[in-house]
């Protein structure tokens, strides 16, 4: 008789069931989309600090530079001559991260030697600036100093602009894999560094990178005049770093022999963060001892927006949003117990126990809150992929190095150490994918339950509350 | 049995307290067919809702059966109501969206029989108010005189001691008000029931065995009749 009632009787009211349920359904799947959105930004965030820091790192030491502290970049081009107009050139400098000043390799074992810490591994992080071009010649005879230009070709006057590429590389200490920018990495392809391969010239290119370059396992990669073999890519497209090679080859390349720019740290344990960032700042008294928490606040960019906007703003719409729909919900099953005063009073004069029509109500109550929830999942799904789907691709920027002087290139063919104009930080594209995990899922269930319950009770009380002589009252 | 003494019911109204009942001193035997009549709003389905342990008085006692519903609670009552007492009334109240047969059932739902139990019991009494064949309708597919039987039906369904009618022709036309009058004398008749029906309708007074006249909320004589008289039944 309890089924055969409450589908009835909910079929009897279908439409305010559906807008009762339909509402429910709203402000649950707002939740929905917004706990799946905050998840995926979390996913998104944990995964941009992963490939800074690799899983398993605790804290990185670097020591920050003085702009043009690295010295300038040059490129040896001399003063013009005949034999070089028309002629192409190519040149790589290698420089350090910006605002990265190197230090002492011996200062790992000096962290490693540190309380609370279990393993520290040095790299040094440089920014490769490739240039291209023709020599041009002037109108008078002779030749003039090639012009720059920032990515593609521009067009000179007479003379002929010059190509700037700039790409990162990561020389990593092959010996601990434990800990750096590899620790957590996958590799689409190939395989990773051996632990002998300490001073080989291989290199685990970016997916994105390879992909730009047309590279794969097997190809060769020229960096500063030697040649690489690649042996993997990585399948991470938000690495940090176009090119990972083993950290003597990185100091070859930067002309930094027995030198590292940043020092990757294992903690004894979770506990041990703490002491251990204390321990460093003090033996090294000049570095700067970064946290996962202390990079996570220096996340800037849309990513960290977009972060800020589903955990604050999402939040608390969805929150309004489902209050008014658990209000609705309970209005209109209140509403409905009132319409249905003679027939519940009908029931309590034949000896139906007053929990038992109460049963009754929160019976029908909670159907339409579950049917509430089941829409809610759907449409908190179909939102999160909307969403995903149509917003412009996030960013995540690490930090905001103040680099020295540079903006341009001077035609006394110098560069500045603060590297290429424009770059400050580092900048990763993120992919945000739609995140719906069991504990969403559940969380909508509770809700749904919740509703159900709310309306339930209250419905339940205003019948509770019935006079079985209702049942005799006069229809005017 | 049936033992009222001094039952008194008034409701509050705004600041006024409005006396529905006053005084009530009556008896009513086993078997008996008792019709309430008077003037609308003097207290007549005041008076069965305290028989029918609708309502508690705001003083006097209604000893039934040697309990006093008037000092019985809220869940006393319920259970009493649903082992002794059936009713009918004059809007049918049918569940709208439960079938005949269903409606039926759900007198029987306190008792807690199992479902196949019910059914069968269900449909014995709605063949014997003449509508087997309208078991699976549902109130709206029915005429009034149809939606009545099935109350009667539904009122009858659990062999109570008491069925308590509140104008059960009232809303019905003239050739089915004689159908249902018949159909409830006859089931009085067979199963020698407390029957009392609360009617403006001479003709379903006069089936009666006694006669009750409440005017004011006391329990009066028409005029030109000596209310102690019992007509003698149809």
């Amino acid at each position: 008789m309890f089924w055969t009632y409450l589908v009835r009787e909910l079929r009897r009211r279908r439409r305010q069931a559906f807008v009762v349920a339909l509402g429910l359904g709203v402000g649950i799947g707002l939740v929905v989309t917004v706990s799946s959105l905050s998840s995926s930004v979390g996913k998104a965030q944990a995964s941009v600090l992963h490939s800074l820091y690799g899983v398993g790192t605790d804290l990185t030491v670097t020591q920050q530079g003085r702009p043009g502290s690295g010295g300038s970049a040059r490129f040896g081009f001399g003063p013009p001559t005949s034999a070089q107009s028309g002629r192409q050139f190519s040149r790589d400098r290698a420089l350090p991260s910006p605002g990265r000043q190197s230090f002492p390799a011996s200062r790992v074992r000096t962290v490693a030697r540190v309380d609370g810490v279990r393993q520290a591994a040095g790299a040094l992080e440089l920014t490769m600036i490739h240039l291209t071009g023709t020599f041009s010649s002037s109108a008078g005879g002779g030749t003039g100093p090639p012009s720059f230009s920032s990515g593609g070709s521009g067009s000179g006057s007479q003379q002929r602009p010059v190509n700037v590429n700039t790409y990162t590389i990561d020389g990593v200490d092959v010996s601990a894999p434990e800990v750096g920018p590899l620790a957590s990495a996958s590799l689409e392809s190939g395989r990773s560094f051996r632990t002998d391969e300490t001073d080989a010239a291989v290199a685990v290119v970016d997916q994105s990178y390879a992909k730009q370059h047309k590279l794969h396992v097997g190809s060769t990669l020229t960096i500063g005049g030697t040649t690489f073999h690649v042996i993997g890519v990585e399948a991470d497209s938000s690495s940090s770093a176009d090119v990972y090679v083993p950290l003597a080859r990185a100091q070859s390349i930067g002309d930094a022999s027995g030198r590292v720019n940043i020092v990757y740290v294992k903690a004894a344990s979770a506990s041990d963060v703490s002491r251990a960032q204390a321990g460093i700042e003090a033996a090294l008294p000049n570095a700067t001892v970064t946290s996962s928490s202390d990079l996570a606040s220096q996340v800037t960019g849309s990513l960290s927006s977009a972060s800020s906007l589903a955990n604050d703003l999402g939040k608390w719409l969805s929150v309004v949003v489902l209050i008014a729909a658990f209000a609705l919900a309970s209005l209109l099953t209140v509403s409905a117990v009132s319409r249905r005063v003679r027939e519940f009073g009908t029931l309590k004069a034949l000896g139906w126990r007053t929990r038992r029509v109460v049963r009754q109500v929160m019976g029908e109550a909670m159907a339409q809150g579950l049917l509430g929830g089941l829409i809610g999942i759907v449409l908190g799904v179909a939102g999160a992929v909307a969403v995903v789907q149509f917003m412009p691709t996030l960013t995540a920027t690490i930090g905001g190095f103040g680099g020295g002087g540079g903006g341009g290139f001077p035609t006394g063919q110098s560069v500045q150490s603060a590297g290429p104009p424009g770059f400050a930080g580092r900048t990763v594209a993120v992919h945000l994918t739609p995140s719906l995990s069991i504990e969403i899922v559940v969380l909508a269930i509770v809700l749904a339950v919740a509703a159900g319950l709310i309306a339930g009770s209250l419905g339940g009380w205003r019948a509770a509350r019935l006079r079985p002589a209702e049942a005799l009252r006069r229809v005017d | 049995m049936y033992e009222l003494t001094k039952v008194s019911k008034s409701y509050r109204k705004g600041g006024t307290l409005i006396p529905a009942l006053q005084d009530v001193t009556m008896r009513i035997d086993d078997g008996e067919f008792l019709a309430v009549q008077g003037p609308t709003g003097h207290g007549k389905t005041t008076l069965l809702q305290m028989l029918g342990g609708l309502d508690r008085p705001t003083s006097g006692s209604v000893v039934f059966d040697g309990r006093d519903l008037a000092e019985m609670s809220e869940r006393e009552l319920t259970d009493v109501r649903s082992r002794s007492f059936g009713f009918v009334f004059q809007t049918f109240n049918l569940i709208p969206t439960l079938t005949a047969q269903e409606n039926v059932e759900t007198a029987l739902v306190p008792m807690h029989p199992d479902a196949g139990e019910r059914r069968g019991r269900a449909m014995e009494e709605l063949e014997a108010v003449g509508l087997a064949d309208r078991a699976s309708h549902f109130p709206l597919e029915l005429s009034g005189g149809q939606q009545q039987r099935v109350a009667i039906a539904r009122a009858l369904v659990r062999q109570p001691e008491v069925v308590l009618a509140d104008e059960p022709t009232g809303n019905l036309d003239e050739a089915m008000r004689e159908e249902i009058l018949e159909l409830l004398v006859r089931l009085w008749r067979d199963r020698d029931r407390i029957l009392i029906v609360v009617t403006h309708d001479t003709a379903v007074a006069a089936r009666a065995s006694r006669r009750v006249w409440l005017r004011e909320g006391r329990v009066a004589a028409p005029e030109g009749v000596d209310s102690a008289t019992a007509p003698a039944p149809a």
